[in-house]
């Protein structure tokens, strides 16, 4: 009798247990300015100050990460790594994530800010490097709003995507992805690997501990040089200039419901 | 310039957001052809034929596209993008899904959410929650570009004659598979294409509570809407979410109700061209983009605006 017939049905049980149990989870996190502080055009038109500013982890990494932390802490996944793309100070980013819970961290070094078009590139190369189940990124960065990493990341890859995810399932070596659209919920069943982008209700992200933080300084984090990866991550986009918005004209205070019935209907004729 | 648009619609007809899609094509070029993709769309695609502005209609209606998953319409579009120079979708979560998939496989870039068009190759359009705005210049052969739909005008329903032309439907990706939709049920007009709507915040404290707007939403043909607070505390659907990681919605008049107004709650509604916010926190962001503000006890000064209208 073959080998391959005598494998009992509990020892199936075990090894697929130990091939989900082996499963890695990369997770993407950027830099950004604070959501808290008002962004300030310069004055020379080029773009946002960040001189001096407040940064912190885009908010949507954060959820990103809080995810991939669960999925290790319910058993499902066995490793955690974090990457970010950036200036040598993404390593701060990266730290915040090894003390939230996330194993290693890769570090891809550019002074450059990339496109999403070149972040996929990036991550695309790290992901065939680490081979990973699954691919968690925030929907979108709060500071370019392009919300597209994920979904060029998926397309180069020739993995599915599953975007603005506000609830994720691992059944059966698939992914089952509650989706937040502009009708309500939609739900996708994915192939594995994919990659997911998070929705800001996909979980309710944990502050870093001081013990952990403290962790999170040994950790292992690999500085690689974007040049030594050979990619094509030219810009396709020029700015030219970066504006203030245009400014709303100041409102009045009404002291009353009847004031303000009669200045909707008189004054801005709008009911 | 030739020009695809992606439409968005129900199988029956357009969702609004194409209009102001069309717009922004018209705005690059005048030769545009618009996309119908789905499961039993047919109608749709009569309706997308009398858009004025519009010169063909292309439908691909297939089984394939039941859900319309990212992978497949990505395929799709990326079948047809090579005959023209733009291809332009409403920056909703439909277009925000499959667009940037679309883009990637063709190595070009995205133009994200664009609110203006300076000429065929520069655009502007907000960053940082829409406190900065950003004038950008494409050098990539086909331009991906989604449309902040606030920013432009509805194309007119009828008062064209495009030609409609079956194109191939792609085959199944295999990837990924379409489950199901849940909406939240209501009679009501749409957030995004409501000329009216009425929002509440934190300030509501209970879902039962959003009976009271929905009294004064009756009164005045509005829609509902809820900040990302109020959400979050389970109050209303994720659906009824305005702001920067919700709908973006500019109606002639908003009233916020018991909304604070973070950031990321004005990113959403402040092109709206009327503001009104009532709350009791005379300190409350919310009344520096309001037009008219009322510092009042919501519970008391909501029923009495239903019974003044």
């Amino acid at each position: 009798m073959p080998a391959f017939i005598s494998v009992s049905k509990s020892q199936r049980y075990l090894l697929y247990l130990s091939e989900i149990m082996s499963m890695k989870v990369l997770v993407g996190v950027k830099r950004v300015l604070d959501p808290q502080v008002k962004a300030r055009v310069k004055a020379d038109k080029s773009g946002i100050d960040l001189t001096n500013a407040k940064m912190t982890m885009n908010p949507f990494c954060e959820n990103a990460v809080e995810e991939a932390i669960r999925l290790r802490e319910a058993g499902s996944v066995e490793e955690v790594v974090a990457i970010s793309i950036g200036a040598a100070k993404s390593e701060e980013t990266l730290r915040n994530a090894l003390a939230l819970g996330a194993d290693r961290a890769i570090l891809v070094l550019t002074e450059e800010v990339l496109e999403p078009l070149a972040i996929a590139k990036v991550l695309k190369a790290i992901v065939e490097k680490e081979n990973p189940d699954l691919v968690l990124v925030g929907k979108q960065a709060i500071d370019d709003e392009c919300n597209q990493t994920g979904q060029m990341l998926s397309a180069l890859l020739g993995w599915p995507q599953a975007t603005f995810a506000s609830k994720l399932e691992l059944i059966n070596g698939r992914a089952q992805v509650t989706r937040e659209v502009d009708s309500g919920l939609e739900t996708i069943n994915v192939n594995m690997p994919a990659v997911i982008s998070a929705d800001l209700r996909l979980n309710e992200p944990r502050y870093a501990s001081l013990p952990n933080v403290m962790k999170a300084k040994r950790k292992p984090l690999d500085k690689i040089d974007l040049i030594d990866l050979g990619l094509d991550t030219a810009n396709r986009m020029t700015t030219l200039e970066v504006m203030e918005p245009p400014a709303r004209a100041a409102g009045v205070m009404v002291a009353s419901v009847a004031e303000l019935v009669e200045k909707l209907r008189n004054e801005a004729q709008v009911i | 310039m030739s020009i695809l648009v992606i439409a968005e619609h129900d199988n029956a007809s357009l969702v609004g957001a194409t209009l102001n899609t069309v717009t922004a094509a018209q705005q690059i070029g005048d030769d545009i052809d618009l996309l119908i993709a789905g499961n039993g769309c047919d109608a749709a695609a009569q309706a997308a034929a009398q858009v004025a502005g519009v010169n063909r209609v292309l439908i691909a209606d297939h089984t394939n596209l039941e859900g319309l998953l990212a992978e497949n319409v990505a395929n799709l579009v990326v079948s047809l993008a090579g005959n023209y120079s733009h291809v332009l979708t409403a920056a909703t979560t439909f277009g925000k899904n499959f667009m940037p998939r679309a883009a990637a496989l063709l190595d070009m870039s995205q133009i994200s959410e664009i609110s203006e068009v300076i000429s065929t190759d520069t655009f502007v359009r907000p960053v940082y929650a829409g406190n900065a705005m950003a004038k950008v210049q494409s050098s990539d052969s086909i331009k991906f570009i989604t449309i902040r739909t606030t920013k432009f005008e509805a194309a007119a329903e009828t008062g064209g004659s495009a030609t409609v032309e079956a194109v191939d439907a792609v085959t199944d990706s295999g990837l990924s598979r379409f489950i199901g939709l849940s909406s939240s049920e209501s009679e009501r007009v749409e957030l995004t294409s409501a000329s009216i709507v009425i929002s509440g915040g934190r300030g509501m404290q209970n879902g039962e509570n959003f009976h009271m707007l929905d009294s004064v939403a009756d009164k005045l043909g509005a829609a509902v809407g809820a900040s990302r607070a109020a959400v979050d505390a389970g109050f209303v659907p994720n659906d009824y979410q305005v702001g920067q990681t919700g709908k973006v919605i500019a109606p002639d008049l908003y009233i916020a109700v018991g909304i604070s107004g973070a950031i990321q709650h004005l990113a959403g509604m402040k092109d709206s061209k009327t503001i009104v916010a009532i709350n009791k926190d005379s300190e409350a962001p919310i009344f520096q983009v309001a037009d008219y503000g009322l510092v009042a006890d919501l519970f008391e000064a909501v029923p009495e605006l239903e019974k003044a209208l």
